[in-house]
């Protein structure tokens, strides 16, 4: 059963536009499966490697700017030399939003990575606010606040196929899910491997892991790497889905989001942003027959802390502790009555 | 001087090395050798110095004069991962192990260094991949012989009673793969039984072939698996010698009883 059950949610998942009539909850669908990558990449800063980046956003808003102008084209003026580049296809904007938003990373990771703790998570979040200011106020290649628009949807080409442009949310659905489950299996894959068990190392105890030679910054710029790259592809998928970006997008609040989400679902395991991130994705369509957008606030927020109270590892290793013990007295129970056979003159 | 039955090739070579902390004098003109094969013994009272050389050897402290070699290499200015690298791998005075991993998992972490497989062998589970997995997990398997740890594989770190803890910490190191190992205290808080086990142990270490250099307060256990003992006090060594000479020596008898000296 417990092997089936990943088949099971697949089949579940593919399916979804076949029985699904509401498109609003296909949008809602969508776009939390879009932070719920983001989600999984801020896991892999925060749960695999302990280091709190607060500034997550940017490379969401990176690879979302990135990719929009790589599609859209841009003519700027840059150090006195004019700097023009033509439209390029959207699904080449993708890749390069997640290389653009992975040099960040490894920018930010190689500077930040000198200081930890308190001074981390402020250089993150100033990063962020840069990015920020930089998208509001560079108006010649970003718009600033009239927003990047008709950002033109992703086309893809299959061999003999010919080429299919994802008009539909069907077809984002579809797209958004299959670079979901890239990303779930590219971080099962790294967390798994000698790579994740040295960057669990260092968030358990960096001074032993470097005694037993493990590279301290190698491995946190390569979680930062790959954790911004992710960042930003999910950023792209969000540009090109919503065909419309401004600098909103590098708002505190959406780091904020991806925080809750991976912290109630469970930080350190695969599944934990994915479960925080439905529960959150979907509490505002929940809410919204019973309680005003005001209180809808209000809900969400007690909700967080509810769950962070009564489960401070999340919601996943609660369920993990919870089976675990299940299947441990289940045992115990098969096991008691052949004990008792087993000593038959005793009790009689 | 080496001690007898060992090679005379110098494995550690510290020279003149000076560490200060503000205004005190943690380690001065500490100066020694540690030959290919010997079990060296670091000793002093407290606050004499050994964990700050320890750190010192290990690239976790700068020293502000002086030089540390390992073989031909010259640590100063190394990092620590750069100095286990090197085959220079220590020991902790705390019990220091990854709590929340199992014993296994620890050793298998220690293990890092030995790995094969890169970043695209994991990304795309090529058989590369799994074949060092296999390899490391059957080192890992070994190692746990060794140090008697093997039952314990499956538990968690953390919840192993104490004494198994130091040994999961130098199962750790000696994942490491060291050519020399710096122990740190490795009986300190253990029963007699199990500080017994420990010498077996590192008695069994050098017999593969480590150097051994060992910090510890348990004196009966230093002066029998010791070929050769050097002692520290306020930082300096005061003597350097045979266990045998070390027991005599009346500054070693001084340091430890308080009598005489008196700190400059």
């Amino acid at each position: 059963m417990k092997r089936a059950l990943p088949a099971i949610w697949l089949v579940v998942l593919l399916t979804v536009p076949w029985w699904l009539q509401d498109q609003y909850i296909l949008h809602v669908l969508i776009t939390t499966g879009i932070f719920i990558i983001a989600a999984m990449s801020l896991n892999l800063l925060l749960g695999y490697t302990g280091q709190l980046s607060l500034g997550h956003v940017a490379f969401f808003g990176i690879g979302a700017y990135a990719s929009a102008l790589t599609t859209l084209g841009f003519d700027v003026e840059l150090f006195g030399f004019r700097v023009v580049h033509q439209p390029w296809p959207a699904i080449i904007g993708l890749f390069i939003g997640m290389v653009v938003a992975g040099l960040s990373g490894y920018v930010i990771g190689r500077l930040s990575f000198k200081v930890r703790g308190a001074y981390f998570v402020i250089v993150t979040i100033s990063f962020a606010e840069v990015t920020r200011l930089i998208a509001l106020n560079w108006v010649e290649l970003t718009q600033g606040p009239l927003a990047l628009t008709n950002i033109p949807p992703y086309t893809l080409g299959f061999p003999g196929l010919g080429n299919y442009t994802l008009w539909s949310k069907v077809a984002y659905y579809y797209l958004v899910l299959a670079l979901g489950l890239i990303a779930y299996v590219v971080i099962s894959r790294l967390v798994g491997s000698r790579i994740g068990r040295a960057m669990i190392a260092l968030k358990e105890n960096e001074t032993l892991a470097t005694s037993v030679g493990i590279d301290v910054t190698r491995y946190l710029v390569l979680a930062a790497v790959v954790s911004a790259a992710m960042a930003g592809g999910a950023g792209s998928l969000y540009a090109h889905y919503l065909k419309i970006i401004d600098p909103d997008i590098f708002l505190f609040i959406y780091t904020v989001t991806m925080v809750i989400m991976v912290i109630t679902g469970g930080k350190g395991t695969l599944a934990g942003p994915i479960v925080g991130g439905v529960i959150f994705g979907f509490l505002p369509v929940v809410l919204r027959p019973v309680a005003a957008p005001a209180v809808q606030w209000i809900l969400y927020g007690a909700l967080m802390i509810v769950i962070v109270f009564m489960l401070p590892q999340g919601i996943v290793p609660a369920l993990q502790r919870s089976m675990a013990n299940w299947s441990r007295s289940e045992r115990k129970g098969a096991i008691a009555p052949l004990t008792d056979s087993a000593k038959p003159g005793e009790g009689q | 001087m080496p001690a007898r039955g060992v090679s005379g090739e110098v494995v550690l070579s510290v020279s003149h090395v000076e560490v200060h902390f503000g205004g005190l004098v943690a380690l001065s003109d500490l100066d020694f050798k540690v030959f290919e094969g010997e079990i060296v013994g670091l000793i002093g009272p407290n606050g004499a110095g050994k964990t700050t050389a320890f750190n010192v050897f290990t690239g976790f402290l700068k020293p502000a004069a002086g030089e540390v070699r390992y073989r031909d290499t010259l640590l100063n200015g190394l990092k620590p991962h750069e100095i286990a690298a090197l085959g220079l791998v220590r020991t902790f005075q705390r019990t220091s192990i990854f709590e929340r991993n199992t014993v296994f998992e620890n050793v298998l972490t220690g293990l890092h260094r030995r790995g094969r497989s890169s970043l695209w062998d994991t990304l795309l589970a090529l058989p590369r991949e799994k074949a060092a997995e296999a390899e490391l997990a059957d080192e890992a398997r070994e190692i746990l012989r060794v140090v008697g740890l093997d039952r314990r594989a499956a538990d968690m770190a953390g919840t192993l009673p104490y004494g198994e803890q130091r040994l999961l910490g130098m199962a750790l190191a000696l994942a490491a793969k060291p050519s020399m190992l710096l122990l740190d205290e490795p009986v300190s808080g253990m029963n007699a039984s199990e500080s017994a086990k420990v010498m077996k142990l590192v008695q069994t270490i050098r017999a593969s072939g480590v150097t051994i250099l060992l910090v510890e307060h348990d004196m009966p256990m230093v002066m029998q698996v010791s070929d050769r003992i050097v002692v520290l006090n306020y930082g300096r060594i005061i003597a350097e010698g045979a266990p045998a000479l070390i027991q005599k020596h009346p500054d070693v008898i001084r340091a430890y009883l308080g009598e005489g000296k008196k700190r400059a």
